[in-house]
């Protein structure tokens, strides 16, 4: 992990079809910050979040990663970066264990059964590690899903909707997880149409409109 | 925590996608017995007259190897797309290129292997003789990677389009065309009583272009696919 981690986005602007979405977007993100973004539905939240991570090529302005593009850090941002979008990308024929190992070694994280269980404890699905991802709920897949958080080594964490189908003792769960990624000098931006507090922490958000 | 290696990662990919096939077998089979059915249908149309079928039986397993492994190419990249993991296979620290190429030989141990190894049995059915049969192995061998290679660069070019399943095989089918004559080739050459070293270093040459170009190619459609 960088010394400290920073996220600059200069003057952005995203289209989907011919349809402007946002422009002259700017905003800085540090280490140990989180940022909401805001919008209502069609805004553009999701190609935001996609254009940081580099899916969406911004019709102008730039991305930067401390300091330099992130054309130039190509792999080597994305090694920083953990990304969670509306898809879970787990596999149902797969289990619960299975998908997590294997997640993390496409990420290029080589992870131990030890380390890989202990993440899915953490998440409340002890007792389902082996069972097939296609017998759990959806709530139990994006709890599946966001184990991957806990175990890439990642500074910036971009979390689309992480909050969909989870219950309330998973919504803590993850202010929790958000609030100690913070105070290791991490940063997160997400989006999301729940409340999220994380403890001592001041949620700076960000309208599209 | 340690970083993969690049033959880490591949084999990764590679168990991955057996694995996962291993859950699903169905998939598998069709292939396999699709490819079985259409060889066994010749000898039903045209007659079960032993030179004719001794023959063309060459030509009859090329052109349905061929067909069989256009079936499987829509799911190649498709199961990842829709479930996400692809997103997060193009966010990984490391080559798109190289994860494709896993999931490549992947494909290829799943829908052109089991190929290779029953084509001594139709081959039997054609009354094809031995060094006949060992040769059309061989060609297979080394002609259905290529088909695979292929097939991978244009699945990842249709992926996400509607009708993508058929578009795939108008796309490829005619760029497998020099596979099917030289492969076909060396079958025949053999059963004339020639040489088929030329035809077989042929694909060999293929199967090395294919090997070199068509992962980065198919990354960079996927890549482009993806927006």
């Amino acid at each position: 992990m960088q010394a400290s981690p920073k996220l600059e986005v200069i003057d952005l602007a995203c289209e989907r079809g011919d349809h402007r979405l946002f422009s002259g977007l700017s905003f800085t993100l540090s280490g140990g910050e989180l940022m909401q973004v805001q919008g209502e539905n069609g805004k553009g939240k999701t190609t935001l979040l996609r254009a940081l991570c580099g899916f969406v090529q911004p019709v102008a302005g730039a991305v930067h990663w401390c300091g330099r593009n992130v054309e130039e850090w190509d792999e080597d941002f994305h090694a920083q970066t953990c990304y969670l979008g509306h898809l879970n990308a787990i596999k149902d024929e797969l289990s619960a264990l299975e998908n997590l190992l294997l997640t993390a070694g496409l990420s290029g994280v080589q992870l131990g059964e030890k380390a890989a269980l202990d993440a899915l404890r953490r998440m409340g699905l002890r007792r389902k590690e082996h069972l097939p991802v296609r017998v759990l709920s959806q709530g139990q897949r994006r709890r599946v899903a966001l184990s991957r958080l806990l175990v890439v080594d990642a500074a910036l964490w971009i979390l689309d909707e992480p909050l969909t189908a989870l219950d309330v003792g998973a919504v803590d769960l993850m202010q929790e997880l958000i609030g100690e990624h913070l105070s290791n000098g991490g940063m997160t931006i997400f989006t999301t149409h729940q409340p999220l507090h994380v403890a001592g922490i001041e949620t700076r958000e960000l309208l599209l409109s | 925590m340690s970083r993969l290696s690049v033959f880490g990662l591949l084999g990764l990919v590679i168990r991955r996608d057996l694995l996962l096939a291993m859950r699903r077998r169905a998939d598998v089979l069709t292939t396999l017995i699709f490819f079985v059915m259409v060889v066994s249908l010749f000898p039903l149309g045209v007659g079960p007259e032993p030179d004719m079928l001794r023959k063309m039986a060459g030509g009859v397993l090329w052109v349905a190897a061929l067909l069989a492994s256009m079936l499987s190419l829509p799911r190649m990249f498709s199961a990842d797309h829709i479930d996400g993991t692809l997103e997060q296979m193009m966010l990984a620290p490391q080559s798109l290129t190289m994860m494709v190429l896993g999931k490549i030989v992947a494909h290829w141990m799943l829908s052109g292997l089991p190929l290779v190894l029953i084509a001594p049995v139709l081959g039997l059915q054609f009354d094809m003789p031995a060094d006949a049969i060992g040769v059309l192995m061989l060609a297979l061998l080394l002609g259905t990677p290529v088909l695979s290679m292929i097939g991978a660069v244009g699945a990842a070019l249709t992926l996400g389009l509607r009708g993508g399943g058929v578009l795939v095989s108008l796309l490829v089918l005619p760029l497998t065309i020099p596979v099917l004559i030289f492969g076909a080739g060396a079958v025949e050459a053999v059963s004339g009583g020639m040489d088929a070293a030329s035809n077989l270093s042929l694909l060999g040459a293929f199967l090395l272009f294919a090997l070199v170009f068509s992962p980065f190619v198919a990354a960079q459609a996927l890549r482009i696919s993806m927006e």
